[in-house]
């Protein structure tokens, strides 16, 4: 396109239209407006739709499915063990059941991953963190909680203040249904006001420590603390660890 | 880009040189990869069966990084002079050809080297490839871009997928079905009886050239 166009007399060939160069700057052109403007267009078909018709917009409600070793750790809902452990008066391991028999919590809220796909609306259903610490009782030196998962892989790690918050869960239910192994099931941490990444999945253990522990992702550079909004504040406590 | 001049061959014209054929395979074989690829990492409960997550990720991002490539290479270089042609034949569309498309072929052409509807998809894969390389590059180095923009970007990524997805269909669809057309990009020529009835105009000017000056 760089060339000059092919001369024809007139008269002997119709007039020519670059037709190929509007096409193309049109559609690089859609391309950036949907970057800019993707997420609110999908938001406000979402929200105007719900949630049900939003998973039929590409990108709408879609959860990638990520897994660090590349397979699913297989567990059933009876073998499933929650072991916590660490500075805590009474070190505990949960069956599924013990979990559910424990104060529930629910509620709707968005899946956000750090690489920019979103899910809204999801329910999730499970324990507070928050209960299951009192419950064991953690003890006076303790500073933060490591997590870690049936997969050998996948660590993380929240302050205790992070994770007393209320909206932080170790979930047994999600989307309305029992979750699913490929969704971290069956048990999983939910971590509402942080990037995806922090949920960890199949989670096998919770380890009430002196220190925070970078997890997996955070030594592979992402920040420590991964709240939504991407501040540290004095209601977003940064932990400490660079 | 001439008729060849042994009399056993002469009813052959060259429709695509050796340049063309190599790029367009090499393009598909990168836009097959990738869409292979798309499917696990779309659809999470495809992975693990063959292989990690990691490795077909890694195979997504170089082979998208490459896509370009093919296409800018032959373009460039002293044996891009048939690609540079075909790129002006596309880029310029007669009143007739703009017509003859928006009435969905019904009306009367006096058909170029691709019809407009060849010249579409070709318009089409060109500017997927930009913007599915942006998007691509932005959700892989994510981090130099605000949140709002990952999100639009996936989008993006994702309604181009469909729609590279529906056009690849039809374009593969279109080449089994004209079987002298497929022939060409494999060995590069077509008979002129098909050329006076699908292309004449590019058959005519190829012939003008031919007598030269």
């Amino acid at each position: 396109m760089t060339e000059q166009s092919p001369r024809v007399a007139p008269d002997e060939f119709p007039k020519r239209v670059n037709v190929g160069r509007r096409v193309f700057l049109g559609l690089s052109a859609l391309g950036a407006l949907g970057i800019a403007f993707g997420n609110s267009v999908q938001n406000f078909v979402g929200g105007a739709v719900g949630s049900g018709l939003g998973g039929l917009l590409p990108g709408g409600d879609r959860f990638r499915i990520y897994s660090i070793t590349g397979t699913f750790p297989k567990i059933t809902r009876v073998k499933y063990r929650l072991k916590v452990s660490g500075l805590v008066d009474q070190p505990t391991t949960f069956t599924l059941a013990d979990l559910q028999s424990m104060p529930k919590t629910s509620f709707t809220k968005a899946f956000q991953c750090v690489t920019g796909w979103r899910v809204p609306d999801v329910h999730w259903e499970g324990v507070k963190l928050s209960d299951i610490l009192d419950r064991v009782g953690v003890q006076s030196n303790a500073v933060a909680v490591s997590f870690d998962s049936y997969d050998h892989a996948d660590t993380e790690s929240l302050t205790l203040d992070q994770a007393h918050l209320p909206d932080v869960i170790v979930a047994y239910s999600m989307l309305g249904a029992p979750v699913t192994t490929e969704h971290g099931g069956p048990v999983r941490l939910y971590v509402a006001p942080m990037f995806g990444y922090k949920s960890l999945k199949w989670l096998s253990g919770i380890r009430v420590v002196d220190a925070v522990e970078a997890g997996f992702w955070e030594q592979n550079g992402y920040p420590i603390n991964g709240w939504l909004d991407g501040t540290t504040g004095p209601d977003n406590p940064d932990p400490g660890l660079t | 880009m001439t008729l060849t001049q042994t009399p056993a061959k002469s009813l052959r014209v060259v429709r695509f040189d050796r340049v063309q054929r190599c790029t367009h395979w090499a393009t598909a074989l990168l836009f097959f990869t990738l869409m292979f690829t798309a499917i696990p990492l779309y659809f999470g409960s495809f992975f693990g069966i063959v292989m990690p997550r990691h490795v077909i990720e890694m195979i997504h991002l170089w082979t998208g990084l490459a896509l370009p490539l093919p296409i800018i290479v032959s373009l460039i270089g002293p044996w891009g002079k048939a690609m540079r042609h075909d790129v002006r034949r596309i880029n310029y569309w007669t009143r007739d050809e703009i017509r003859w498309l928006r009435t969905l072929g019904k009306t009367e052409i006096e058909a170029d080297k691709f019809n407009p509807g060849q010249k579409l998809n070709s318009i089409f894969v060109g500017a997927s490839i930009l913007v599915m390389l942006v998007t691509g590059a932005m959700l892989q180095w994510f981090r130099f871009f605000p949140v709002p923009w990952r999100s639009g970007a996936t989008f993006v990524h994702d309604i181009f997928t469909y729609a590279i997805f529906f056009v690849i269909f039809g374009h593969v669809v279109m080449a089994l079905t004209h079987r002298e057309a497929l022939r060409s990009i494999f060995k590069g020529w077509v008979n002129r009886s098909w050329a006076e009835r699908h292309a004449a105009r590019w058959l005519h000017e190829e012939q003008r050239d031919d007598l030269g000056p």
